[in-house]
């Protein structure tokens, strides 16, 4: 049924619809809606069958989840941030024991300096830890991600972060169809756990493994995401079959028939690149987007095959590796190895900082006349940041530089764009 | 824990032969259908207090929930010594998660039980004093404050001994370890402010907390059976002596752990809510030299000069436990040599 509906409140509503059996929340922005809304629907009974348990810390509300799915039951929770940084060990844990759990991750800056606003930065901290990642265009594809993560999860018994922005999707209004029970349940089958604590069986799950056997674990870890990249496909063919909706898969391709130039980006900022792309040709350019929707396991071979007839890639990438560049766009690197074509990193959209259709129809046009260079950092102030390099150079105690940014820029409150 | 009228018929020993004893009140160890939970090949060191005291209280609960047990483990070292896999000494179902996650685990575990509609299945959480009182604390008292159905258990031996005996917050003044060696002014640990776990787990109003030694096995084991009749959340800490951390002889702990007792260093008694309900009395008060003597990790309070200050101070803290939660009678204390030296530190 198509419902106008804050982005949190359909992820909410629709994982409801996944039956889980286990909740464990904490709150923290912009994630809180959702496990309201959850913790709503188990209260008033229209969720039952789910135990919803108020943690004292994300790493409790992860841990929580790895005692009950380990127990056997569907399990969910969501954290945005630094949450997800301090349940950092825990994340690893959940993937190193296979626990099909499945996540939202309100994408949110880390701090510090402290900032509350979207960008990628969380989950690529993370993107190393065994978890599959799926990214959210819209709010529509952000509910329906939660129905294929559960199917995928407890297919590979691997963890799964579905990944959304946070306040660009998670406070946005947006129609979306929420599918009815019977459709998801005819999707979305009761959870069969490979591996179950039950005093009927009694197993030892956790055990120490050493050098005799690590390696051949963590392969298996590979192995398994690597099934994911055939499966997540699969599952969204049969998605659309059942609910006339194309959503998720691995990439996602537009206006790319004949694209010389390419753009590669995550989420929801694909939106406002479609539209810069639109005018772009209509005014005679030949250019194309390609969303990345599963971000682990990484899809090389579709990029590989989707880019390869282009002149040139640019990777307009919601967060950064502070010391080499963009970390998306290596990733896109791997793709196009051996391969002629120039690929431009853009870093833009950092804590929230609005990406305009203004500054991408720039970048672009840049991009196709090939005078960008290799790492650009979208609408940088860098007279502020050149400001702040000279009182570094003249004042040994020049501050905190932060504040000294915030003065210099005159800003009394945070401000987006 | 019940009171039961029993005659002694052994002289010349604190211990009860078990065979005198009607069935029901003998120990679950005694009793062939025990069910080695906790089963034997592992790799704990000799005369290790903690193995000891994981058996008895997973057997002990195995009984009495019929069998239908959970457990969750912290990092440490049962768990090292319990699962170098392919071997693995449990006869339960047991998870390793992490090191400071371990109640929340077992909350995990209890809701999963729970919406699965089998709410006979308990759990029981374990780690040792690091995975509780430091780096476990915060899940811990998550896990009080909700009251949610887990028995966790702290076998604590006061140091961190799986990564070579370093300080926790449950190592004891003076007491040397790896990062409070014995040198210098104040050598061993530092007298700080104590972090009693079982009074803050009474703090927290849960329906049942209680303290055990190893070297009292009915006593540890009636107070899991009482913890596994309660729902919610329920605290037991357990001392367990460790030969390698404490400097001590492999066939000593269990005397060790009576004198930790017979000396008021640690107190024995059982709380339901924020009320204590019983008490293990002293039987023949000790002063805090005997406990602290045959301890390498005290052995700096005896050698070369004796460190009086010092050994004062855990008098003292001896000596305020038996007045707190009156480990002595009064018509016994008379008769008890007056201790080494009073007064508060």
């Amino acid at each position: 049924m198509l419902k106008q509906c804050e982005g949190s409140h359909a992820v909410a509503a629709t994982v409801a619809l996944c039956r889980p059996e286990v909740i464990c929340a904490y709150p923290i922005s912009p994630q809180t809606h959702i496990v309201e809304g959850l913790s709503e629907m188990v209260r008033d009974g229209t969720l039952p069958g789910c135990e919803f348990i108020n943690v004292e810390s994300e790493f409790a509300a992860l841990s929580v989840a790895i005692g009950s799915s380990a127990a056997g039951a569907r399990s969910y929770t969501a954290t945005a941030s630094q949450g997800l940084l301090y349940m950092a060990e825990a994340v690893w844990n959940a993937s190193g024991l296979g626990l099909p759990i499945v996540m939202t991750l309100a994408n949110r800056a880390i701090g510090a300096p402290i900032n509350i606003w979207n960008d990628h930065t969380d989950s690529m901290s993370m993107r190393d830890a065994g978890w599959i990642q799926l990214f959210a265009e819209n709010n529509q594809e952000a509910a329906d991600l939660h129905i294929q993560a559960f199917r995928l999860a407890e297919e590979v018994s691997l963890p799964i972060m579905v990944c959304m922005d946070g306040f660009i999707l998670t406070h946005a209004y947006e129609g979306v169809d929420i599918p009815t029970q019977e459709q998801v349940d005819a999707y979305l089958p009761p959870y069969e756990p490979r591996q179950v604590l039950d005093p009927r069986d009694p197993v030892s799950i956790g055990a120490m493994v050493g050098p005799e056997a690590f390696t051949e674990v963590r392969y298996l870890a590979h192995a398994k995401q690597m099934q994911a990249l055939e499966l997540i496909p699969q599952l969204a063919a049969e998605f659309q079959q059942q609910f006339g909706r194309d959503s998720g898969g691995l990439i996602r391709q537009y206006r790319m028939e004949d694209a010389d130039t390419v753009v590669i980006a995550l989420g929801s900022v694909l939106g406002t690149i479609k539209d810069t792309i639109d005018d772009l040709r209509d005014e005679g350019n030949k250019i194309g987007v390609l969303g990345i929707t599963s971000f682990r396991p990484f899809p090389l071979t579709e990029i590989r095959d989707a880019v390869s007839h282009v002149r040139r890639v640019v990777v307009v990438e919601k967060c950064f590796a502070v010391g080499i560049g963009g970390i998306v766009s290596r990733d896109v690197r791997s793709a196009m190895r051996n391969r002629p074509q120039p690929l431009y990193c853009v870093v833009a959209g950092l804590g929230g900082r609005a990406i305009t259709k203004d500054s991408l129809h720039q970048l672009f046009m840049e991009a196709i006349e090939d005078k960008l260079e290799p790492l650009t950092f979208l609408d940088l102030d860098w007279n502020a940041v050149n400001r702040e390099l000279e009182r570094e150079r003249l004042t040994r105690r020049s501050g905190p530089i932060a504040e000294n940014l915030l003065r210099d820029l005159g800003v009394v409150a945070a401000r987006v764009g | 824990m019940t009171a039961t009228t029993i005659k002694f018929y052994q002289t010349g020993t604190h211990t009860v032969g078990n065979r005198l004893l009607d069935p029901e009140h003998r120990s679950v160890q005694a009793d062939m259908r025990r069910t080695n939970s906790l089963n034997s090949g592992h790799r704990a060191c000799q005369g290790c207090g903690e193995a000891l005291g994981a058996r008895y209280a997973i057997d002990a609960a195995m009984q009495a929930t019929d069998n239908q047990l959970i457990a969750a483990n912290a990092t440490g070292c049962l768990e090292v010594f319990s699962t170098p896999y392919p071997e693995t000494s449990w006869q339960i179902p047991w998870i390793h998660s992490l090191f400071g996650n371990t109640a929340a685990v077992a909350t995990g575990i209890a809701a999963a039980m729970r919406v699965k509609g089998r709410s006979d299945v308990r759990v029981v959480a374990q780690g040792g004093d690091g995975g509780t009182t430091d780096i476990g604390f915060g899940c811990l008292s998550g896990m009080f404050e909700r009251n949610d159905d887990v028995l966790y258990i702290c076998y604590d031996n006061e140091a961190y001994m799986n990564t070579g005996v370093q300080r926790s917050s449950a190592t004891p003044g003076a007491a040397r370890t790896a990062t409070t060696p014995a040198v210098g002014d104040a050598p061993g640990n530092v007298f700080g402010q104590g972090k009693n776990l079982p009074l803050i787990a009474m703090a927290h109003e849960i329906p049942y907390v209680a303290t055990a030694i190893v070297s009292e096995l009915r006593d540890l084991e009636a107070k899991v059976k009482r913890a596994m009749e309660i729902r919610g959340a329920r605290y037991i800490h357990v001392f367990v002596p460790c030969p390698l951390g404490w400097g001590t002889n492999s066939w000593d702990t269990i005397h060790i752990a009576r004198l930790a007792k017979e000396t008021g260093v640690f107190p024995v008694f059982e709380a339901e809510r924020d009320r204590i309900v019983s008490v293990s009395k002293i039987r023949k008060q000790l002063p805090v030299e005997a406990y602290l003597r045959p301890q390498r990790r005290f052995a700096h309070l005896f050698s070369p000069t004796p460190n009086t200050e010092a050994i004062a101070h855990i008098q003292a803290l001896a000596d305020r436990n038996i007045r707190r939660f009156g480990l002595v009678d009064p018509a016994a204390e008379t008769a008890v040599a007056a201790p080494v030296a009073t007064g508060n530190p």
